[in-house]
């Protein structure tokens, strides 16, 4: 019998029964909550009089809808929005879960306050009614979006039905060139192996630039397995994890620490476990990349042109020119050459203190262009607070960034945080979809790095030009 | 979820083939933060003008259909986006079963988990039921989901067939959930278990 991945031990210490189906009720560890998959949730709950079978599982915080100026603590104009997070509000109190309201300094996005408040760690099981769920496995966590009755589900069982996905594992060998990051790891990815590259698995990624990367870095690798196609992505703990767990509000203490650290040692995927699939990248191939297009698969080296359609094969021609046309760009245009108008920092992908710190590295005696509107969106209150307090906040005010409240934000504009139609945005988040930061922009998924670069020279650069 | 066994109510005919998803609920009331409420705004570009006036002809504007809680319609129901507040509004008005040749896949799936009860029948027997529902308010149709008919205002019984499984969770009034918490002593045991080797989860 061959070994077990880190997916296949997570998975079955959280097995509460096996169906001669084949689906299985997996017992889930955290539950997150945010504002717009859970009204209906919760309303069902109260229709059929059941209650949240375990509150203190249970994280609910508003971020998708939120305003991020600094006078939303007075409300939400938009009524919709408003009643959402309203709902949330009241949800939350009445079923006792834990929960960060607007006002809290801890109040951020899903994804970053669950690691940050230490409701992440290794081993877990931990479900969303949201896609980036995947984020939280940086940690070890097997970690995935669920739809509205699934929430529903979770919050009156504390399992959810599933059906066991593949393994695959994602090995990135060697080490990264210098100017390259995590977001150039994860586009990269996906530029090779699609968005349906990883449909039916879940990922482990694995290797020395893998190991080599901050907390911050692999939760920015495993945010977007999902756009991979992926359940989830895994990343295996070790002391990096370990430290960044150490100490958080909700991580165990003491005795249970020791006993935690007993377990979680035991976290990694067995020499002789089986792969489904394996892909292997060396990193030291790994340039920094934009998207040129309107699936985050469109991805290319800063120092490549905008690509011919003809140049793909099947129903990805069609696609591509659809996307070009959008985008508004023209084969063989050098990316370096694209102006911008927009720079957005932030999203569950980078909106930590790391990405900031790099951020203000980047920008460090330089300024933002003319003309163009750099906003940055902190991933939660505590970013932003820490980032005031190491100066960031006054460096990069000083340099022409605006300075925003914690949410979701421009990510998928469903506050007021949106592009105007032909906007063209360097934006740190993960979707390049048609629409998402506003109807009829223009979005380029890269890097912190990457975005600081475009925000000083009104195009998409080359950071290494700038170093 | 809400139990079916048997219902006896007005029938309402919709002798429509391709009634969609935005048909029965147009996407401007997704975004309610409701599975209720919606009802009202059930089959709407049909059932208002653009003032929001009933249009008197639609069949449920109607003083003898008002009340129906059986709907009776034409092929491929439900066809369109898979969108639960299709069956969400159907039920919010009062109709707990519909009966068709034949229904979208995901539609009639969500019709399960919302205590509906979609019946696909011959097309020569939908016929039947849909000249029966159009006698009006007076001609009440029952379905026995127990023994699996449909009895007209005549007394005419029509027998129709049910995924065993279905028609359990439909009885019992189970969904995912109440069949999930059937498994309660197993979560329990679970988190007794799971209590002493990770106490610090
Ligand atoms: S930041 Fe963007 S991707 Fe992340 S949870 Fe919010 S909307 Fe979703």
């Amino acid at each position: 019998m061959s070994g077990k991945t880190l997916y296949d031990k997570i998975w079955d210490a959280h097995l509460v029964h096996e169906a001669e189906d084949g689906s299985s009720l997996l017992y889930i560890d955290r539950h997150l909550v945010h504002e717009v998959t859970s009204p209906q949730a919760f309303e069902g709950l109260r229709m059929s009089g059941r209650k949240v079978r375990a509150p203190e599982k249970t994280i609910a915080v508003p971020d998708h809808n939120v305003p991020t100026d600094e006078g939303r603590a007075k409300g939400i104009e938009n009524e919709e929005s408003r009643i959402q997070v309203e709902a949330l509000d009241t949800n939350a109190r009445a079923f006792g879960v834990h929960y960060y309201p607007v006002s809290d300094v801890r109040q951020g996005i899903v994804h970053i306050i669950g690691p940050e408040q230490g409701w992440t760690l290794p081993g877990m099981t931990i479900v969303c009614g949201d896609s980036h769920t995947a984020t939280h496995g940086a940690f070890g966590a097997l970690a995935h979006g669920i739809g509205t009755s699934e929430v529903e589900h979770v919050l009156a069982t504390q399992t959810l039905i599933q059906s066991k996905s593949k393994n695959m594992k994602v090995e990135i060998t060697g080490t990264l060139p210098p100017g390259v990051t995590a977001k150039d790891i994860t586009l990269t990815i996906i530029g090779r192996t699609g968005t349906a590259g990883g449909t039916g698995y879940v990922i482990e990624y694995c290797g020395e630039a893998i190991r080599a990367l901050s907390m911050e870095g692999r939760m920015t690798v495993c945010n977007m397995a999902i756009e991979g196609g992926a359940r989830a992505g895994l990343i295996a703990p070790d002391e990096t994890t370990f430290d960044y767990v150490k100490g958080r509000p909700h991580a165990p203490k003491g005795a249970q620490w020791e006993a935690a650290m007993a377990w979680w040692k035991t976290l990694y995927s067995d020499d002789d476990a089986h792969w489904d699939k394996v892909v292997t990248i060396d990193a030291s191939e790994i340039a920094p990349v934009v998207t040129w297009g309107t699936s985050p698969e469109d991805v290319l080296p800063i120092d490549a042109v905008v690509p011919d359609p003809a140049s793909f094969a099947g129903g990805k021609v069609s696609a591509a020119k659809r996307s070009l046309d959008y985008m508004g760009l023209t084969p063989g245009t050098k990316l370096s050459d694209i102006a911008i108008d927009t720079v957005f920092i932030g999203s569950c992908t980078n909106g930590r203190i790391e990405d900031l710190r790099e951020v203000a590295r980047i920008m460090e005696g330089r300024r933002v262009k003319e003309g163009i509107r750099a906003m940055i969106v902190p991933g939660s209150g505590l970013v932003r607070a820490q980032a005031e307090e190491e100066g960031i906040a006054d460096q990069l005010k000083a340099a022409g960034f605006e300075w925003r409240m914690a949410g979701c934000s421009m990510c998928l504009g469903m506050n007021p945080d949106q592009l105007k139609p032909g906007e063209r945005c360097a934006s740190t988040s993960n979707r390049n979809f048609e629409g998402r930061q506003g109807r009829g922009g223009r979005t380029h998924l890269m890097s912190p790095a990457m975005a600081a670069a475009a925000a000083i020279t009104g195009r998409l650069t080359d950071v290494r030009d700038l170093a | 979820m809400d139990k079916f066994d048997t219902l006896t109510g007005i029938a309402a005919p919709l002798p429509l083939v391709n009634v969609d998803t935005d048909m029965i609920i147009p996407k401007q009331f997704l975004k309610t933060i409701k599975r209720t409420g919606l009802g009202v705004n059930l089959f709407d570009e049909m059932r208002y003008d653009d003032d929001g006036n009933e249009n008197p002809d639609f069949v449920l504007n109607q003083p003898g259909y008002r009340e129906a809680e059986i709907l009776v319609a034409g092929e491929n129901f439900g066809c369109g986006s898979s969108r639960e507040h299709a069956p969400w509004a159907i039920k919010d008005f009062g109709i707990r079963c519909v009966i068709a040749p034949s229904f979208a896949d995901i539609f009639f799936n969500n019709c399960f988990k919302n205590g509906i009860l979609p019946i696909a029948l011959p097309q020569e027997q939908v016929d039947l039921l849909m000249k029966d529902a159009e006698k009006g308010q007076n001609a009440r149709m029952t379905v026995d989901l127990e023994a699996q008919t449909v009895t007209t205002s005549d007394g005419e019984v029509i027998r129709f067939d049910i995924d065993p499984f279905r028609k359990h969770c439909l009885l019992n009034g189970l969904d995912d959930i109440a069949l999930t918490l059937e498994k309660a002593p197993a979560i329990d045991a679970f988190e007794a278990q799971a209590a002493q080797a990770r106490p610090w989860v």
